[in-house]
């Protein structure tokens, strides 16, 4: 346990990081004042530093080891990506310069816009939405606005059952009904329950592909041709584009709307939490309902227009996560069209290599070539009183960090594995080596799961009474020191 | 530049292992007619160091405000940053670590949102804040949709005098829900008036938004306008400046019940805009309608203390679309950077940040307003940012740009009553008094080169 930075230092002596005033503060009248203090540390910065290490010494991160986190894609972040960001010719604009002196930074967006298109086959992105969930919901925004504009009332989006949760979420804080769809017995839309579902009433079918199964819809043009045939459009969460890379382009295949996630596919860091970005792109007919500004470019100058009569207006304060834009855009060049697709490549050979493996000891849910993730079933160790959480705990005794688990939610007991590309043969030979060993585990000797996690900085946390009685700030020394 | 570590010899290992004769067999679920006809065309991989070498030319094609004086502000504003904070992020136990969804390998970025969560809900005196939402505009957003989940009522009221990229972000997230949104106008002294303001909370309302600052830069009365909504029953939202909360009364002293803002004054990046902060408290009553991630103190096991994701039947990934938002990934990376910015600046540096910024604001405009060149619309009751007015700011952007500082943003366009000259000018901790005395001379029309 650390104790917290507040512990540390409330009455210490904190470092002084500004010159002197050298403005007068004399008659600094303000309408109502703070009274009394605010409650922050004081504390030096040796301190300070060694607080903040002692706590990074306590996460699991890519650089320590595998992630095989299903759906979140937790491939290598290039470390001269982060080096590029920080330029001070990218970090130290502010968003309202003079379109003269940020002409690099609309160039890039500019050129960023252009690969995504070329990526995914779309007409037109957007690089506003900062998250997946947030190009979602600009997604629907966009859907939203097109009916509305063609007067059309259509007020329902279909979401398969296996769909992420941002998915339902943000269709219902865009005003629209979600409508689950079941999928088949091989995880798939079916496309006889998907024309039955689909009526005049259906703005949207939001479909994820690769889904978050692994699988590739085999009935993507079909699926399309209903969609379509009822007069709604087609949104694709592309959270797994690593997947299609060079493979599948979502434009040339029907698909109307779609988000990518740089912080997936592209290889951006995901900060333990965030920030992202989740660009969003059209085909033709749905450009001008893109968010504002856009990035223009005209005999070689860039600028910004808000001039789109049918926009669905912006979504964020100003161009969407720039810092994160730069790490994806030096991703793209350096991968080049032909890294993309050896990167989508690996991931899918990695998945299916890695199935094999784990199909030893564990129940797929799904048998077949997946694509870049597949899922797994912790269901065959419940008659040894072990469930897939005690899975996923042992597996950080291991030293490992554990797949995403119980998601999708259509599969029992699932443990949702996504090996990316970046991880070679031995490393996933080692993990399956570690899967296995605990099954065997299980079978011998529950107990080691059921305690599991005891190597770690924590053991299982209490999270009933933390859900009973949240505890979301820290009481001490607080107001009146 | 390849990433890929796996060579040929293991491909080939790997699909025999599998039973694949080679690696399109893996496609077999893809048809034929779906698949890309042609590689894509995005020119040939570059080496690290041609990689390098593009963006670098790339970004010196740009001016970094960071490198000048400047006067932009409007929610994005040039402060000085502790090297602590960068040093902070560039850890990649924390930059590369996914959301904590292992809390017992998750120690170290679930304790650092608690810090943030405590320094948050202590800045604005509420009970609790969340782990971040992705900016001001779309925390606000989030606001506004709490509190009509709250009251149930599909009308707000925000003040005329809001970032106009603020207000349209709130028109896209309202149309989904039918939710109108009625403007106050501000008076003569550039904030709320209170007659319209009144006249507005005639009819029943969700929440009152209140900026504090407003974006004009001036301090809202923000007792009477919370008297306003509390006895109109509409809950109050607050949107207000991070640093500023370290002079000016709390949010939580004069009853808000949800208070949101921009963090990126603490200690990001400018960064052309993103990634930002938008940081939201609220009392303990609404707890369980907000939006977002909530990190809770609990014990292990062994009754160690330690820290764990809570209240998750209000996410997505459990109640789906009856969650209170959609929010998934955040900006977790941009919370701890404002945790060891106000870790580091401590209680008495962040006074003192904001102390320089208001004064050498007041200073400012106080040497502003002889000028027969320029025009002050309001008076001195502004935070560290105010209106000015001259006759041709292009010209006189211009003619400050050349001059290495950055005179301040035009806003005649968003603010048409104000007038075709109006912009605003925000004064941060940064700037020195020979910066101050340089815009002056600028707009006396005698400047000299910085
Ligand atoms: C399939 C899928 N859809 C949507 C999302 C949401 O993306 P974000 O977390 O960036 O909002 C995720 C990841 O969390 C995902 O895996």
């Amino acid at each position: 346990m650390s104790a917290t930075i507040f512990e540390k230092g409330m009455n210490g002596r904190s470092g002084s990081y500004l010159p002197p005033n050298d403005c007068p503060v004399g008659d600094l009248d303000l309408a109502a004042p703070r009274r009394g203090e605010i409650g922050l540390p004081r504390i030096g910065e040796q301190d300070l530093i060694r607080h903040y290490v002692e706590l990074a010494g306590k996460n699991y991160h890519i650089d320590k080891g595998m992630y095989p986190l299903g759906s979140c894609t937790m491939k290598y972040n290039p470390v001269i990506n982060e080096e590029l960001a920080r330029l001070p010719g990218f970090a130290g604009l502010h968003p309202a310069q003079d379109e003269a002196d940020v002409q690099g930074a609309l160039e890039l967006m500019h050129r960023l816009e252009r690969d995504l298109c070329e990526i995914t086959g779309m007409s037109a992105f957007s690089l506003q939405p900062v998250a997946g969930a947030h190009g979602e919901l600009t997604g629907m925004m966009i859907a939203r606005d097109w009916f509305r504009r063609r007067a059309e009332k259509r007020t329902t989006v279909l979401v398969p059952d296996s769909a992420h949760g941002t998915n339902p979420a943000s269709v219902a804080i865009c005003g629209f009904t979600p409508k689950t769809i079941p999928s088949n017995d091989r995880g798939l839309i079916d496309p006889g329950a998907l024309a039955a579902a689909c009526g005049d009433d259906t703005a949207v079918l939001m479909l994820t592909l690769p889904n978050t199964l692994g699988l590739f819809e085999r009935g993507i043009e079909r699926i399309v041709e209903i969609v379509h045939g009822a007069g709604a459009l087609v949104y694709m969460d592309g959270a797994n584009m690593n997947a299609l890379l060079g493979i599948v382009r979502p434009g040339a295949i029907g698909i109307d709307i779609m988000h990518v996630n740089l912080h997936k596919t592209f290889a951006t860091p995901h900060g333990g939490g965030g920030p992202g970005s989740g660009p969003v792109g059209v085909r033709e007919h749905l450009a001008g309902l893109l968010p504002v500004p856009r990035v223009v470019e005209s005999g070689g100058r860039y600028s910004l227009s808000d001039d789109r009569p049918e926009t669905i207006g912006p979504v964020h304060s100003w161009y969407g996560n720039f810092n994160v834009l730069v790490k994806a855009y030096a991703y793209i060049r350096s991968l080049g069209g032909e890294g993309l697709r050896e990167a989508a490549e690996n991931a899918i050979i990695n998945a299916n290599y890695l199935m094999k493996l784990v199909s030893e000891r564990y129940e797929i849910a799904y048998p077949g070539p997946c694509m870049h993730e597949f899922v797994a079933s912790g269901s065959g160790l419940k008659r040894f009183g072990v469930r897939t959480t005690d899975v996923a705990k042992r597996l950080l005794d291991y030293g490992l960090h554990a797949p995403t688990v119980y998601f999708p939610l259509i599969v029992e007991e699932a443990l949702m594995i996504e090996p990316v590309e970046t991880e070679k043969k031995e490393t996933l030979d080692h993990f399956a080596g570690a899967l296995s060993a605990i099954a065997r585990e299980a079978q011998e000797d529950p107990d080691l799961l059921h305690k599991a996690p005891v190597t770690t900085p924590v053991r299982r946390l209490d999270e009933a009474s933390a859900a009973r009685s949240p505890q979301l700030c820290w009481p001490g020394g607080c107001r009146e020191p | 530049m390849s990433y890929v570590q796996n060579t040929d010899a293991d491909r080939l290992a790997m699909l025999e292992r599998i039973g694949a004769a080679s690696f399109e067999d893996l496609l077999e679920p893809v048809p034929p007619a779906v698949r890309a006809g042609a590689p894509l065309d995005l020119g040939d991989p570059m080496s690290e160091s041609e990689t390098a070498a593009h963006l670098r030319a790339l970004s010196a094609r740009n001016i970094p405000a960071g490198e000048m004086a400047s006067f932009l502000g409007g929610g994005i504003y040039d402060r000085f940053i502790p090297a602590t904070v960068r040093y902070v992020l560039s850890r990649s136990e924390f930059y590369t670590s996914y959301t904590p969804y292992q809390a017992e390998v998750s120690q170290g970025t679930l304790q650092a949102i608690y810090e943030y969560q405590t320094m948050i809900a202590r800045l604005t005196a509420m009970d609790a804040a969340n782990a971040s939402m992705y900016d001001g505009a779309t925390a606000l957003a989030e606001a506004m949709l709490m509190a009509v989940q709250v009251k149930r009522i599909p009308r707000v009221v925000v003040p005329a005098a809001l970032c106009p990229r603020y207000r349209a972000v709130l028109c896209g997230y309202a149309a989904g829900k039918g939710i109108e949104i009625e403007e106050v106008p501000w008076g003569e002294d550039g904030a709320i008036d209170p007659g319209a303001l009144a006249a507005a909370l005639r009819e029943k309302a969700a929440a009152v938004v209140l900026a504090q600052p407003n974006y004009l830069g001036m301090i809202e009365d923000a007792p009477a306008v919370s008297e306003a909504a509390r006895s109109a029953g509409s809950l109050l939202v607050v949107l207000a400046d991070p640093v500023s909360l370290a002079l000016l009364s709390p949010p939580g002293e004069y009853g808000a019940d949800i208070v949101v803002g921009e963090g990126q004054s603490l200690g990001l990046a400018q960064s052309f805009g993103g990634p930002l902060l938008g940081f939201m408290a609220t009392r303990e009553a609404y707890i369980r309608k907000c939006p977002g991630r909530l990190i809770s103190a609990t014990t292990d096991l062994d009754g160690r203390r330690g820290y764990t994701m809570t209240l998750q039947t209000r996410e997505q990934h459990i109640r789906r679309e009856k969650a209170t938002s959609n929010i998934c990934t955040n900006e977790g990376l941009m919370a701890l950077a404002a945790t060891v910015y106000l870790a580091s600046l401590g209680e008495d540096g962040l006074r003192e940040v904001a102390v320089q910024s208001a004064s050498k604001a007041r200073t400012l405009y106080r040497m502003l307003a002889p000028l027969g060149s320029v025009t002050l619309p309001f008076g001195e009751g502004f935070f560290q940012e105010f209106v000015m007015n001259v006759s041709d700011p292009a010209g006189f952007a211009a003619a400050a740009r050349a001059r290495g500082v950055l005179a301040g943003i035009p806003i005649g366009d968003g603010f048409p009553a104000l007038g075709a000259g109006a912009m605003l000018v925000a004064v941060t901790e940064k700037r020195s008094l020979a910066d101050l005395e340089l815009l002056r001379d600028i707009a006396a029309g005698t400047g000299g080169a910085r």
